[in-house]
């Protein structure tokens, strides 16, 4: 059987691609092995463990439970996108790597973006604000308490205080 | 690739859509949130030969005053904005109450109202909020459209009363009565998992502050949500105090029948239930008296 190819345009991280894809082929997929930024993480494929968040038209969206045809016209920010610069970090990565808010790793682009917008609508979270936006990804190593402080950390910094 | 092949149509127009639904009937699934589609997908449990892209379909995602303090919400409405809607949050207080226990923040920006409710999952928040909140559902069709009141559109776990060429289309909410108080509680084993058990409950107070309507309607507790009609008559009528909402939920842990699981067996939930009923009914009798 012929797969039936789609043509799409979609915009990651300020970049404009164009590519043909099976209409079964998950975003998570496409991105990792269509685009190349392997940033983005596969962990459980049916939308339980948030590795794969990506930002969807600025919104954190599981990039496995959608199809790369549905991203044709939209934009995607990916953790390749988080940095302003080769060599400098998005000041909440600068926070991840002060406050140890990882282990292994391989949650963390995932926890990245679900945080950077949730950061973006709630500059001033309380840590119960955190751990509730942090309630769709699962770390295996950390046991959250330093993804929490790195968080609570970012927000901090961003208002020029130091953290209690 | 972890789903079986299948073509896949994005949707130009509603009429389209329904043409080709027409077409493929039960061979063809719209698409919209994806959030229980996709997952099902992905472990080949659904395979689907068509799917329908509706998320183009920007005209079925809004939300509309409707007379008498009701509301109209098209059917492609994200969680999101059930969550954050300003006209939601005053008119149906319930809903916000309930929709930050759907799931996590990311499947609330994709998942909808109809998807949620066509995908028919007992255990699921919404599909209760609708039986306590009298919602009627707009299906359409090639052939035309029709109302479904929400008591008649569950039929069974993943069942509903659509046919297989229809699209849930939008949903509306009637207006609460003045000096209504409305409360959503569940219990569930971790933030954003499903509930063990979950209770709406809807009462209205008349001037002498007796009960003249109420609704209690549970997710996770049968085949369907589960509208417990006896012990919300039971309080037609009462002044509400302590004693009558003990009795009105032990009613309604007899009417109803969850199924049990690894996580709560009957016992529990119907232990739940009763915790939860008497809890959620005195808050929404506090929030009557306080002007709903």
């Amino acid at each position: 059987m012929t797969a039936e190819l789609h043509a799409i345009t979609t915009t990651v991280n300020g970049t404009r691609y164009s590519r043909r894809v099976e209409s079964r082929l998950l975003l998570s997929d496409f991105i990792r092995h269509d685009l190349g930024l392997t940033g983005t993480r596969v962990g459980c494929e049916h939308g339980v463990c948030g590795a794969c968040t990506i930002l969807y038209d600025g919104l954190p969206a599981r990039s496995c439970l959608m199809f790369a045809a549905q991203a044709n016209g939209h934009e995607i920010t990916t953790v390749e996108g988080l940095a302003p610069e080769r060599g400098r970090l998005d000041p909440l990565q600068e926070a991840f790597r002060a406050a140890h808010g990882l282990q292994c790793g391989y949650c963390t682009p995932g926890i990245l973006l679900t945080m950077k917008a949730f950061l973006a609508e709630n500059p001033s979270p309380s840590e119960g604000e955190v751990r509730e936006a942090l309630s769709g990804n699962l770390c295996r190593c950390t046991g959250y308490q330093h993804i929490v402080d790195a968080v609570l950390l970012a927000a901090a910094r961003r208002h020029g205080e130091s953290p209690a | 690739m972890k789903p079986a092949p299948f073509r896949y149509v994005a949707a130009e127009s509603i009429e389209r859509a329904l043409a080709l639904k027409a077409e493929h009937g039960d061979d063809a699934r719209f698409l919209a949130g994806g959030q229980s589609l996709i997952p099902a997908m992905n472990f080949r449990l659904a395979q689907p030969a068509v799917v329908l892209d509706i998320n183009p379909l920007r005209e079925l995602d809004f939300v509309r005053a409707a007379g008498a303090g009701g509301l109209r919400i098209g059917a492609l409405t994200r969680n999101r904005t059930l969550e954050r809607d300003a006209l939601i949050a005053q008119r149906q207080p319930l809903v916000r109450e309930a929709v930050p226990h759907v799931a996590h923040p990311q499947i609330r920006n994709r998942g909808t109202l109809g998807g949620n409710l066509a995908h028919a999952d007992p255990a699921s928040e919404l599909p209760a909020l609708m039986l306590a909140l009298g919602a009627r559902l707009r299906a359409q069709s090639a052939r035309g459209e029709r109302w479904i009141e929400a008591r008649d559109f569950f039929r069974g776990v993943f069942t509903t009363a659509l046919r297989a060429d229809e699209l849930l289309a939008e949903v509306e909410l009637p207006g609460l009565p003045p000096r209504t108080g409305t409360c959503f509680m569940e219990v569930a084993r971790r933030r954003g998992d499903y509930a063990m058990m979950g209770v709406a409950a809807v009462v209205t107070l008349g001037e002498d502050d007796r009960c003249t309507h109420a609704r209690l309607a549970y997710c996770n507790a049968g085949a369907t949500p589960v509208s417990a009609a006896s012990a919300a008559q039971a309080l037609v009528g009462s002044p509400l105090g302590e004693g009558q909402i003990h009795d009105a939920a032990a009613v309604a842990q007899r009417e109803i029948d969850p199924l049990g699981n690894v996580h709560a067996s009957k016992a529990f939930q119907r232990h739940l239930a009763g915790v939860l009923t008497r809890r959620a009914l005195q808050t929404a009798v506090d929030r009557a008296k306080a002007g709903g």
